[in-house]
């Protein structure tokens, strides 16, 4: 039987919503093919969210508990994947399109020299080749692509697919690892993070994103409000990152993440390509602009022309004013 | 220290028409500023690197003007994926020297992002992905910080080893006259090459399906946050 593999993420020893759309996707290829889903999990504690991948159809969940995947590192994060994979065997390897598989998977790729289709927006099975539509010049066209390999690896872009569950009787695979001591990897020496306990952006179900037309501290103080009684996770275009009113891991784009929530704000955003190639797909998107010819309102689906300043405040007494916030 | 520094010619990806004209990626505008950076600080050179048609050469020049030193053109007309792509360069790097490889994070007409890890895989180097910074320490370590999924990761790596940049780690200079007229004398060496088959393959490209056209809201401020709120729970059900 083919099996197919799903490469969990996690953040903060929880699963990624977008860990349960790949497996959804998976697991409709699986029924097609007559193939079964299995997923490996590289955390100390990895075992802990094996019955939520059972819950959502794994029927294997491969185990890589070492100390050493506490944080993201590439060097071990391949060496692991890799010796998962040559173990299994599997058709195809599916994983959410993160950061930190983005970091290993074309190594990873070249390791186990299979075929490599990222960033997709769909894909499947078809006779002997995967196929797979992704977005490309900064997601102005999307292109039809697919690879004939006999083992493939696919990046799924968060959004893409409806998280469900199917729950199966699934077995814990333990795997045993031990780092190369000669493997050539860089050293972690620290992490900056933005600052715990917001919501996370590529997860969120509203955005609120602020563009350079949020020019200072008390512009910053509006999004903010307008997050926190909207339950939002931040965002911001490149521009307003640049000026430090924004910490970089709020930079929503091409350069930036790609998020697909079901509202979005864009606060004094141009609308730029390379912006919009991060936000485009989200269900309803409000723009505030004061400039009726910004290209952001060829997207929107609510326009209100107007300053930014002068439009949160009575928005934000509005929400309030429903149920209480 | 010598870095090598890894260009690719790619579309306009912003111009409002297929307009053809061409251009240096821009992430790897900004790893070959980053090159030319840290050489003016720490000492060395900066050697550059692309795979393309003969056409390409006005990039190779270009990142010349901006201040690299020597560069080579492998090349070939052929359509390249990312595995081709990085199997070129391993072999072209099998045999020049480097201490340092940079490559841009990605391609900026294709996104895929793929051949800096795949690059580093076939020379058996470590490396680092997505980089908003990068510093030398002592003669050979290289300090990368990297913008992750929940911050940005500093790591230190012993050259050789190769990163992979973010255009958010600078603002790529523009070439200066002077930096245009010396180009011309540097040395491009240039050499046929026959790429290996492909592990993937492109279809065909079309267009989205547009957003359906949206609602201008007019009025006074007040009356459009009214409005806006009434659509977004009534109309849009999202609030
Ligand atoms: C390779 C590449 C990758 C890139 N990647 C990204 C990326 O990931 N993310 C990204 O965002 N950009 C990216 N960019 C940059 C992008 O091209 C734009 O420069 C950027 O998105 C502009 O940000 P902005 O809309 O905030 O600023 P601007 O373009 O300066 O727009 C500001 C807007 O605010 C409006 N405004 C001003 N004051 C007010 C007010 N008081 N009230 C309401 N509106 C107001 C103005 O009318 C204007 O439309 C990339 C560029 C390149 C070349
Ligand atoms: N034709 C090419 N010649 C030289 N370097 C290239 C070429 N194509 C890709 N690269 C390098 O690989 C990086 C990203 O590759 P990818 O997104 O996988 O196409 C680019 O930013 C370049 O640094």
């Amino acid at each position: 039987m083919k099996t197919l593999l799903v490469v969990a993420a996690l953040q903060d020893g929880r699963l990624k919503r977008s860990t349960f759309e790949v497996i959804a996707r998976t697991r409709e290829v699986a029924r097609e093919i007559g193939g079964d889903v299995a997923a490996v999990v590289l955390h100390p504690a990895a075992r802990d969210v094996a019955p939520e991948l059972m819950a959502h159809g794994a029927s294997r969940v491969h185990v890589v508990e070492d100390p050493v995947f506490d944080r993201h590192l590439n060097g071990p994060v391949v060496d692991a994947l890799a010796a998962v994979i040559s173990e299994i065997g599997p058709r195809l390897v599916v994983a959410p399109s993160t950061e930190s598989f983005k970091d290993v998977m074309g190594a990873l790729a070249a390791r186990l020299g299979a075929g490599a289709l990222p960033d997709v927006s769909e894909f499947g099975l078809e006779g002997d080749q995967v196929v797979a539509v992704r977005p490309v010049m900064a997601a102005k066209m999307m292109a039809r692509v697919s690879s004939a390999e006999p083992l493939v690896i696919v990046s799924v872009r968060s959004g893409s697919y409806e998280a469900s569950r199917s729950a199966v009787e699934g077995e814990v695979v333990p795997v045993s690892f031990s780092t190369r001591a000669d493997a050539p990897c860089p050293v972690l020496r620290d992490i900056l993070t933005a600052g715990g306990g917001e919501v996370d952006l590529s997860e969120a179900r509203v955005v609120v994103a602020a563009g350079r037309g949020v020019r200072d501290e008390a512009g910053r103080d509006l999004v903010l409000e307008l997050a926190r009684i909207t339950g939002a996770a931040i965002g911001a275009s490149r521009a307003v990152v640049e000026t430090g009113l924004f910490p970089a891991t709020a930079q929503i784009g091409q350069t930036g993440k790609v998020v697909s929530p079901d509202l979005y704000f864009a606060i004094g955003i141009s609308g730029a390509i390379q912006h919009v190639a991060g936000m485009v797909n989200s269900r309803v998107i409000v723009a505030i602009n004061k400039d009726p010819d910004a290209p952001i309102f060829e997207y929107a689906t609510y326009g209100i022309v107007g300053d930014a300043f002068k439009v949160l405040p009575p928005l934000i007494a509005a929400i309030k004013a429903q149920e209480g916030r | 220290m010598k870095f090598c520094v890894c260009i690719k010619q790619v579309p306009d990806v912003a111009a409002n028409v297929q307009t053809g004209r061409m251009v240096l990626n821009a992430y790897d505008a900004s790893a070959v500023e980053a090159a030319l950076a840290l050489t003016e600080a720490h000492g060395g050179e900066v050697h550059l690197v692309l795979i393309g048609p003969d056409m390409a050469k006005e990039t190779i020049r270009k990142a010349l003007a901006m201040g690299a030193h020597e560069a080579t053109h492998l090349v070939t007309t052929a359509a390249l994926d990312s595995h081709a792509v990085s199997r070129l360069l391993a072999a072209h790097f099998s045999e020049a020297e480097y201490d340092v490889i940079l490559t841009g994070k990605q391609s900026q007409d294709t996104d895929a992002g793929l051949a800096g890890g795949m690059l580093a895989e076939h020379l058996g180097c470590a490396y680092a992905t997505n980089a908003v910074g990068l510093d030398l320490e002592g003669d050979s370590t290289v300090v990368v910080t990297r913008q992750g999924d929940a911050g940005q990761e500093i790591l230190a790596l012993q050259a050789p080893c190769l990163v992979t940049c973010s255009n958010d780690m600078n603002d790529p200079r523009i070439p200066s006259l002077k930096g245009i007229m010396a180009s011309k004398k540097k040395p491009l060496h240039e050499r046929e090459v026959t790429p290996e088959a492909g592990r993937t393959e492109l279809h065909s490209t079309y267009a989205p399906p547009g957003r359906e056209p949206g609602i201008k809201i007019e009025g006074e401020p007040t009356e459009q946050a009214g409005e806006l709120v009434r659509l977004l729970q009534d109309e849009a059900g999202v609030l």
